[in-house]
């Protein structure tokens, strides 16, 4: 298949992985951003070519596992309304809120639906007149042009029984989060090729310069993941601390600029709850004023601000902040497994903890 | 037709008096017992199935065994749409149940097939449905000799469930299931895998992916009959449905008290199907088939047991994509890049990822 097979060579992997051992002198540590790359890395074993000296963190950019749990306390809320249709991305059901998770309410007969496309929602609103329509706007700057543009079209089509219940992140505050912390052991960053194929890279030269890190602007396929490394460690090697693109067949330098209006038109940056985290200013997207009677959180009166409850055996935040590897978690396949899990990690696919326990639960030999 | 306990959603009316075909959909009366019910059966269950032991009108069916060994096997089926791109619930209620006897090294025989009907489901659908299970009960050499039909109210179930039983006469000379399998034993797969469950989830999700992509649904015993008939030495069989490939072997692994280590290379998966996994973020190894199995035997009658299998049109494709080590019950796949990955189940269903 194109443009899946080229990337997956073993023999092009084991070649950059012979060139990343050669390069390296010393150990560094690298942090891939988003939870795709860490779904990657671990399911095609991809650290498992790399030579000692390189330790891969994962990042906070797993959109599942960021979402505060007072959201997902006001998604649950939403959906028991009567009279509401809640639409959800698939993974974002799994997830534990205070009390429960919305697959528990979708049981229990509320109408939970998943979509595949925000622009599904809109589709559902249009059918469903005498029904309110909620879509639980959750992830990166990837999804946010697409919630944009169904807000736009609902505010044309004047649609009064459509919302979005927003808890959009954004990916450099993250990053200089990590960076400012005392703890902070990360040196280089695998950027995250989907998101900077929306924003461009523009806003990650001030970090690298500030913070004298490289950042790697990264794809999801071994090949890519593994270029991402290589491009790092050079760097870090040399002392230079720029942004590079090895990822040019997927991000212009400039963006997509067309969604990167949709966005400005549509949102404005607020402050927003990581979970795991806490607060980090100027890290979220929420509606601008003129688009507020979309937004679900001021439809259904829901601005409690919940102090983040974090499971006292759960490391997750140090997890997501990559000073801890899910291994170091005492609960890690005991206490805390997709079955009955204590934090989000262990929740979607791409979450590092979860990720875990599917591929690397059980020490394979002869590797 | 067993219509003794017939489920009361309603008042007792008497028979209605209008003709089945009025109003052309299910309705709570045809799960009375009366005459609605009477009339249902000879109209649509007869008519499709025929009654070739005089059985479908009485409370059960009566058959002279031999002194064979049997085996016996029931699964209910559930699936929205009814029906979907390659089959149709009731092919699948029959080729699922001839499937795990055949699994079990038996011939299918008889089946029993249950019923729980939506009110408002039009006659059509269910004359299509049944009429799709005599055909596949025909290519399955089953015959249907008896059954229960209960109607529930409209809203309460996806238009239709169906519970069918199966008897078979078992054929193989050596014992098959997991605790047979053992270490160097090759494992084949008969065919590319996640069909079904992608077809399944286009339809009801209505993805346009371009290419339509067709279930997989089928009867295995053209493909596992051979096998069998040659004497091969299997070891085990298994269908893949839900929880696909990878599924299956970590049971098979986990029962037999042995590892399994396969090569995700080798596994073969249509292109179309392959992008729509990449695209939504499931995994094709845990994308469910319905007409998908694997064998395990030894490595020396691998190449044998291929050469039977791709006489097959839907078997094709069969290749090995793995073997039984000595261990413990875990299983492993070697990846695209030489790396190797643990295998295990999932909690619950695959769900598509956000982004």
């Amino acid at each position: 298949m194109k443009y899946i097979d080229e990337y997956r060579d073993s023999t092009a992997a084991r070649k950059l992985a012979d060139h990343i051992a050669r390069t390296a002198t010393r150990p560094w540590t690298l942090m891939e951003v988003c939870g795709g790359q860490t779904h990657a890395i671990v399911r095609f074993g991809i650290d498992q070519l790399l030579p000692d000296e390189v330790t891969l963190v994962h990042g906070p950019g797993c959109p599942v596992c960021v979402t505060p749990v007072a959201l997902i306390d006001a998604a649950i809320e939403i959906a028991q309304h009567p009279d509401v249709i809640l639409c959800s991305f698939g993974d974002m059901l799994r997830v534990p809120g205070s009390s429960g998770n919305l697959l528990a309410q979708q049981a229990n007969g509320a109408d939970i639906r998943v979509v595949y496309s925000p622009l599904d929602a809109l589709n559902l609103t249009k059918e469903n007149p005498d029904k309110q329509v909620v879509h639980f706007a959750v992830g990166f700057e990837t999804t946010a042009p697409a919630h944009a543009l169904t807000v736009r079209q609902a505010h044309e089509a004047s649609l009064d029984n459509f919302s979005l219940l927003v808890s959009h992140v954004l990916v450099p505050p993250a990053i200089e989060a990590i960076l400012g912390s005392d703890l902070n052991r990360v040196q280089g960053f695998l950027a995250a090729g989907h998101v900077c194929a929306i924003m461009g890279q523009a806003e990650y030269e001030p970090i690298a310069a500030k913070y004298k890190v490289p950042i790697v602007i990264t794809g999801f396929e071994p090949i890519d993941i593994l270029a991402g490394v290589a491009m790092c460690i050079d760097q870090l090697e040399m002392g230079t601390a720029a942004v590079e693109n090895p990822y040019a067949r997927a991000v212009q330098a400039q963006g997509n600029t067309t969604a990167q209006l949709l966005l400005r038109e549509v949102f404005e940056i607020v402050p927003r709850q990581w979970r795991g985290i806490g607060e980090i200013q100027r890290s979220g997207l929420g509606l601008r004023p003129r688009y507020h009677a979309f937004d679900a959180a001021r439809r259904f009166k829901l601005f409690a601000d919940k102090e983040e409850h974090q499971h006292q055996q759960c490391i997750a935040g140090e997890v997501l902040q990559g000073i801890k590897r899910p291994h170091d978690c005492p609960a890690f396949g005991k206490a805390c497994t997709p079955d009955s899990p204590l934090g989000a990690p262990m929740v979607s696919d791409e979450g590092a903890c979860a990720a875990y326990y599917r591929y690397r639960r059980v020490t394979v030999s002869g590797v | 037709m067993d219509q003794s306990q017939a489920k009361q959603t309603h008042p007792p009316w008497p028979a209605c008096p209008v003709p089945i075909n009025d109003h052309g959909v299910i309705e709570v009366a045809h799960g009375g017992g009366g005459r609605k019910t009477h009339q249902l059966i000879a109209s649509v269950f007869i008519e499709a199935f025929g009654d070739p032991l005089q059985t479908l009108g009485h409370d059960g069916a009566v058959f002279t065994p031999g002194a064979e060994q049997l085996a016996i096997t029931t699964d209910s089926y559930v699936v929205d749409p009814i029906e979907f791109p390659g089959g149709d619930i009731g092919a699948m209620s029959v080729h699922g149940t001839a499937n795990d006897l055949l699994m079990c090294g038996a011939q299918p025989k008889y089946l029993s097939a249950a019923f729980v009907l939506e009110a408002g489901l039009p006659l059509a659908i269910l004359r299509r449905i049944t009429a799709s299970m005599r055909c596949a009960a025909d290519e399955a050499g089953v015959t249907i000799v008896t059954g229960d039909t209960k109607v529930i109210q409209s809203d309460r179930g996806d238009g239709m469930t169906i519970t069918t039983t199966g008897i078979g006469q078992v054929i193989a000379r050596t014992p098959i299931g997991p605790a047979q399998v053992s270490d160097g034993s090759a494992i084949i797969v008969s065919g590319d895998l996640g069909r079904h469950g992608i077809a399944v989830m286009c339809a009801r999700e209505q993805l346009d992916l371009g290419n339509a992509i067709h279930s997989d649904s089928a009867c295995l015993a053209p493909a596992v009959l051979p096998l069998l008939d040659a004497g091969l030495p299997v070891q085990c069989l298994r269908d893949l449905t839900r929880g696909g490939l990878a599924t299956a072997l970590v049971e098979i692994a986990q029962s037999g008290q042995v590892d399994i280590e396969i090569d995700e290379q080798a596994v073969p998966i249509n292109e179309t199907v392959r992008g729509a996994c990449e695209l939504l973020g499931l995994d094709p190894l845990y994308v469910a088939n319905e007409g998908r199995f694997i064998v395990i035997l030894p490595e020396d009658q691998a190449e044998h047991a291929i050469a039977l299998l791709q006489t097959t049109d839907f078997a094709r494709d069969a290749r090995v994509i793995g073997r039984v080590t000595q261990g413990k019950g875990n299983v492993s796949a070697r990846t695209a890049i030489g790396t190797r990955r643990v295998i295990d189940m999932i909690s619950g269903e695959q769900l598509p990822r956000i982004c």
